[in-house]
Formats: C-alpha cells, sequence, structure tokens
C-alpha cells in the first residue's frame, strides 16, 4: 500500500477491488468444506460437528473484528488475546465478588475493554509509543493484573444464574429444536454486522479506512487525528469484552492464564480475510470467513485425524499462500 | 488463476495430509486428549499409548492445546474427537469443570471416557489412570529416612497448598514419617512453587535449623530450588530428595547436590489409559482409580532402560 496515493482513493479502494478478495477468500472455505465433506462425509458434515466448527469459531470471530479495525489504521493490538482474558476476570469481579445483576456486570466487563482500549489509544497518540510497543506492553501489563486479581486461581460462574447461557444457551434451539445453535455464535454474527455497518456507513468508519490510507493527509484537512486513534482504540476494546464474556460463559469460568495466542489468530484471521496489515483496506466480512478458514481447516485435519504438527504446518501455509494471492491482485493494479 | 492455483495447493495439502491418516472402518479407534503435546512428559504418555495400541491392535490419536491454559481449545479438541465417533475416549482435563456438558453428550453416546493423569469432577468417566501421588510421596519418606539414618531434622517445600498433587504429595510424605519413623521431625513445609523461591526457602530453612539433615522438594521447580539453595548457602550434609525429572535436577542428581527423586511413569499412564479403554470395551469392571505407578531414582539407576525411558530432560 502506497502512501503515496491521494487520500480521496480510499473510498474508491473500499469499493473496488475487495470484492474479489472476499470471492477468493470465500471460494477457499467452500473449497475446504467440500473437500472434508467428501472425505469424512460420514463425521465432517454431521450437526454436531458443524455445530463444534461454529462455536469454536465464536471467539476468535470476535476478536478478529476488533483486530480488523485496529489493522485498517495500519495499527496493531497484541493485547486483544490478554484483553478478552482481563474483561472475563473483570466480569467475574464484578458478578462472583461484588454480586452485581447480571445485565449490568456484563456491561460494567465490556466497557473496562474500552477503558482500557482507550489506555492504548492515549499511549500510542499522546506518549507517541508505536502500537506495536504499546500494545506489547499492554498485554504484558493485563496478563499480570489478570492474574494478581484472581490469585491465579480460576473464578467460576456456577452461582450466577443465566450466566452460561450467554455462549452456550440457545434461543434458536428453543423456537426450532432441530436447531440448536448456540447463542455465542448469533452473538458473533451480530457484532460482525453492526460492526460492518459502523465501518462502513458511520464517521468511526470513515476516519478507520482514512487513517490507514494517509494519516497526514487527515491531520492536514483539520481532523483531530488523536481523538479518533483513541475512540478506536475503544471501540475495539469494547469488542473484545464482548469476547471475553463469550469466553467466560462457555467455559463457566474465567481462566486468568488463557489468552496468550489469541491475538495471533486473531490477526491471521484479519489477514485472510483480506485485510491489509499495512491499512486502508479491508472488511468485517472478509475478517469473519477468515476466522471460519482456520476453524474449518483445523476442524478438518482433526476429523481426518492428521498428526497436530502437521496441523499447524498446514495451517502455517494457508496463511501464507492467502497473503500471497492478496499481494498478487494488489501489485496488478 | 489465483483462486485456481489456490485450491490447487489447499488439494494438494490436503491430499498429502490425508494420505497417511485413512483407518478401516472396523478399526477400534480411541482419541485421546491431553493436557499438552510439546513438553516431553506429554510426549512420553503419548510414547505409552501408542505401545498400547499396537499391543491391542486399536488406533490411536494424541492431541492436546499449545498450552495448559488454553481451556476452550482442549474443549473444541474434544468436540471434534467425538464427531468421529471413537469407540472411547481419554481424557486429561486441563479444567476439572469445563468438560462435563460434553462429557454428559458422551454418556448419552455411550461413548466410554478414561481420565487420564488427572480427574474431573464427575462420575462420567469409568476411571482415572494416574500416579498415586500419597504412595510416591511415602516413597519419598523411606528413602529420606534411609539416607539420613532414621533420625534428625527434616523439612518439607511443597509446590502449593490447593492442588490434587501439591497436597497428596505433602501429606503423603507427612503420614508416612510420623507413621514409621518416630525419630525423625519434621521441622517446617513451606510452599514455594517455582524455582527461585524454592531457593530462598531452603536457605532460610538452613539458617533457621542448623540441624536440618534433609529437605523433600515436592516437584521439579521444589528439588531444584532446593539444591540451588543449599549450594547458595555452601551447606553440606543436607539430603535433598525430589520429584518428577528435567535437565537441572538431573545434573544435581549426577552431582550429588540432590541424593535421587521420584519419578512418575508418563509412559504408564499412557499405556493404562488405552488398555482401560480396551478393558471397558470388553465389558470388564474397572477400579474408579489405576494407579500407573512411580520410580525412585538416582544416579546408580538412571541410565536403566525401565528408568530412562520415563526421565525427561
Amino acid at each position: 500500500m502506497s502512501q503515496s496515493n491521494p487520500s480521496s482513493s480510499w473510498l474508491a479502494r473500499l469499493t473496488g477491488g475487495q470484492a474479489r478478495q472476499k470471492l477468493l477468500a470465500f471460494a477457499s472455505l467452500i473449497a475446504l468444506i467440500l473437500i472434508f465433506t467428501v472425505l469424512k462425509p460420514d463425521a465432517f458434515m454431521t450437526q454436531d460437528n458443524i455445530i463444534g466448527i461454529l462455536q469454536s469459531t465464536t471467539v476468535i470471530g470476535v476478536l478478529a473484528v476488533a483486530s480488523t479495525f485496529i489493522i485498517i489504521t495500519s495499527g496493531i493490538d497484541l493485547s486483544v488475546g490478554v484483553l478478552m482474558t482481563f474483561c472475563a476476570v473483570m466480569a467475574g469481579v464484578f458478578l462472583v465478588n461484588m454480586g452485581m445483576p447480571l445485565p449490568l456486570g456484563i456491561l460494567c466487563a465490556v466497557a473496562m475493554g474500552a477503558f482500557t482500549g482507550c489506555l492504548s489509544g492515549l499511549a500510542i497518540t499522546k506518549l507517541k509509543v508505536p502500537p506495536f510497543i504499546a500494545t506489547l506492553g499492554m498485554m504484558m501489563l493485563l496478563k499480570g493484573l489478570s492474574l494478581i486479581i484472581t490469585s491465579t486461581r480460576p473464578i467460576y460462574f456456577n452461582d450466577i444464574e443465566g450466566f452460561d447461557q450467554i455462549a452456550l444457551g440457545s434461543v434458536i434451539g428453543d423456537l426450532i429444536p432441530a436447531l440448536p445453535i448456540p447463542n455465542g455464535v448469533l452473538i458473533m454474527f451480530l457484532v460482525a454486522v453492526v460492526c460492518a455497518v459502523i465501518l462502513n456507513k458511520t464517521a468511526l468508519g470513515r476516519y478507520t479506512f482514512a487513517l490507514g490510507s494517509n494519516e497526514e493527509a487527515v491531520r492536514l484537512s483539520g481532523v483531530n487525528v488523536d481523538r479518533w486513534k483513541v475512540i478506536i482504540y475503544a471501540f475495539s476494546g469494547g469488542i473484545c469484552g464482548i469476547a471475553g464474556l463469550l469466553i467466560a460463559s462457555r467455559l463457566n469460568s474465567a481462566q486468568p492464564a488463557l489468552g496468550q495466542g489469541y491475538e495471533l489468530d486473531a490477526i491471521a484471521a484479519v489477514v485472510i480475510g483480506g485485510t491489509s496489515l499495512s491499512g486502508g483496506v479491508g472488511t468485517i466480512m472478509g475478517t469473519i470467513i477468515g476466522a471460519f478458514i482456520m476453524s474449518v481447516l483445523i476442524n478438518g485435519l482433526r476429523i481426518m485425524s492428521v498428526a497436530q504438527e502437521w496441523q499447524m504446518v498446514l495451517t502455517g501455509l494457508i496463511i501464507i499462500l492467502a497473503v500471497y494471492t492478496d499481494n498478487l491482485r494488489r501489485n496488478k493494479k | 488463476m489465483n483462486a485456481k492455483r489456490q485450491l490447487l495447493a489447499l488439494t494438494a495439502g490436503l491430499a498429502l495430509a490425508g494420505f497417511s491418516s485413512f483407518a478401516s472402518a472396523q478399526e477400534i479407534y480411541i482419541p485421546l486428549i491431553s493436557k499438552g503435546f510439546q513438553h516431553q512428559f506429554w510426549q512420553a504418555v503419548k510414547q505409552g499409548a501408542d505401545q498400547a495400541a499396537k499391543d491391542y491392535k486399536v488406533k490411536v490419536t494424541f492431541e492436546g492445546p499449545e498450552t495448559e491454559q488454553q481451556v476452550d481449545k482442549q474443549i473444541d479438541m474434544l468436540s471434534a474427537a467425538m464427531a468421529k465417533k471413537p469407540a472411547a475416549i481419554g481424557l486429561a482435563a486441563l479444567d476439572s469443570k469445563a468438560a462435563i456438558p460434553l462429557l454428559k453428550k458422551a454418556l448419552a453416546a455411550k461413548i466410554p471416557v478414561i481420565a487420564f493423569d488427572s480427574g474431573v469432577d464427575s462420575d462420567i468417566p469409568v476411571t482415572t489412570a494416574t500416579t498415586n501421588n500419597v504412595s510416591a510421596a511415602a516413597l519419598a519418606a523411606d528413602k529420606m529416612a534411609e539416607k539420613i539414618g532414621g533420625e534428625g531434622e527434616v523439612a518439607v517445600i511443597a509446590h502449593d497448598q490447593t492442588s490434587r498433587t501439591g497436597v497428596d504429595r505433602r501429606d503423603g510424605f507427612l503420614n508416612q514419617i510420623k507413621a514409621k519413623y518416630p525419630k525423625i521431625k519434621v521441622v517446617d513445609v513451606q510452599y514455594g512453587g517455582d524455582q527461585l523461591k524454592s531457593a530462598e526457602i531452603a536457605k532460610a530453612l538452613v539458617q533457621a535449623h542448623p540441624k536440618l539433615k534433609g529437605i523433600f522438594g515436592t516437584n521439579e521447580p521444589g528439588a531444584i530450588g532446593a539444591g540451588k539453595g543449599i549450594k547458595e548457602a555452601k551447606k553440606t550434609g543436607v539430603t535433598i530428595i525430589g520429584f518428577d525429572s528435567g535437565k537441572a535436577q538431573k545434573d544435581m542428581i549426577n552431582d550429588g547436590t540432590i541424593a535421587g527423586a521420584i519419578t512418575q511413569n508418563p509412559v504408564g499412564i499412557g499405556y493404562k489409559t488405552v488398555e482401560a479403554a480396551v478393558k471397558t470395551l470388553k465389558g470388564e469392571k474397572l477400579p474408579k482409580i489405576i494407579d500407573t505407578g512411580f520410580y525412585y531414582y538416582d544416579k546408580s539407576n538412571m541410565k536403566e532402560a525401565k528408568i530412562a525411558a520415563v526421565l525427561y530432560d
């Protein structure tokens, strides 16, 4: 992505070219599903397994949506995984230790995510620490805090009525018993749709793209760049809070040492989905497809009993391949 | 064209992967979901499972998350394993509660579950193949008594107050001393957790108890820390008995800092898990807990095949 493009072209880029990358990613996902279905029809294409795949995509999917905003601004957030955990731990503190009512506890946990994201944004804009370092520091700091707050032991939500229903209950299944799709999956799609609208239709979304395309031009046109950056990081942090609630609900516990490494899975999903690490380009739908490519691939390889070491090798190859095809398309322009 | 190339590579990759993994439909398939797979301890468990698979002519796969905190990834693995409609499942649960909804599903689908290494808070597993830490620590007490001549002051550096292994090893040692060696006095039980903390504790122990003759370190960092602390304090005549292995501990056993250590039998854990699954499928009744065994090792028998096979670096 060349920074010398006139800033007015970000809108053109948003609409042009990306359809193709999305199509490519979508075609790859369908191809993967077809391959596994043909190879293991009796195990892969079963309702239980499909729900397993959907379930395993929820947390990384939501984290990847949060990362998409940051990566489009040409930033990076290494703290999303542990921020998720931190929010899960805070949900434990609010609900279990302080006994808040469920809706208030949920709201406060998400607010903690936004607040922490805001702090990362301030470190980047006011202290001029590069995003990589600021969020790396935040990652270590939050991991430590989660361990301190919990005395390194999980907080269990067993006594919080309805908490496990956030991710594991099934509103759809209650209406249509044949389709027991867990609520966590619905929440992921809901987050994705809302974020896609925000990214494409609101000022927040416009500035996200503009900052990634040409930050200097945006600054020169009189926009308060720092303020928008802080808002974007805070917004992304709030979404990490939602991911935190999803994982806490799924495990019915806040596991304080979990989360490191999840940021890399999220970044991989974003990149496979066609968002450029150099900023200015990206879609939420692509990211969700990217997250599904990862989870379908890993589930399918597991179903085929491929050794774990080879699962890693293949996942790595797919990521490199995905970005390579993306580059080919870019260079042609 | 790009799309074509991508698809081609995908297909090629998958074909390659699929090549080695087709099993015949009649084969008895038992997936083992472990707490990890990179650590030497888990590789030894896998080795035992593979051996049992060969002996009983069943197919076994072994998977575990990258770190012992990734509870959700372990559940994804368990869920994928169940989709394969296995004959039985082996599980070393990372969190004793989180896997229960899936285990209920296994029960409903009549897939027997064998717990290994650590149990779950549920009656669903047919049995649990694990080290009997109480008897293992009692053996440590016997060895300690033997080395210090059956009398004098000893202390314990345990790894924590709460985990099952921490409690069992501490109490196993203390009860054995109380029951069999009235002339040995346990002057202190401290909790280390990591090497550094354990080393500081060991130094403080020899300061506070100049007549101290022995220290039992209940896990790898506890034993190594005790060795380091005694070395730093330039104290001699303190017998250290350790637990598990690891390169540093083995080195200290070789140079005489640590007298010897108890090792669990990870190979046995893997073997007994698969064996228990096979027996359950044949309809045999199993005890609720299967002791997978442990050994005492020191400089003299470290190289023996039976011992060397269960030690890790």
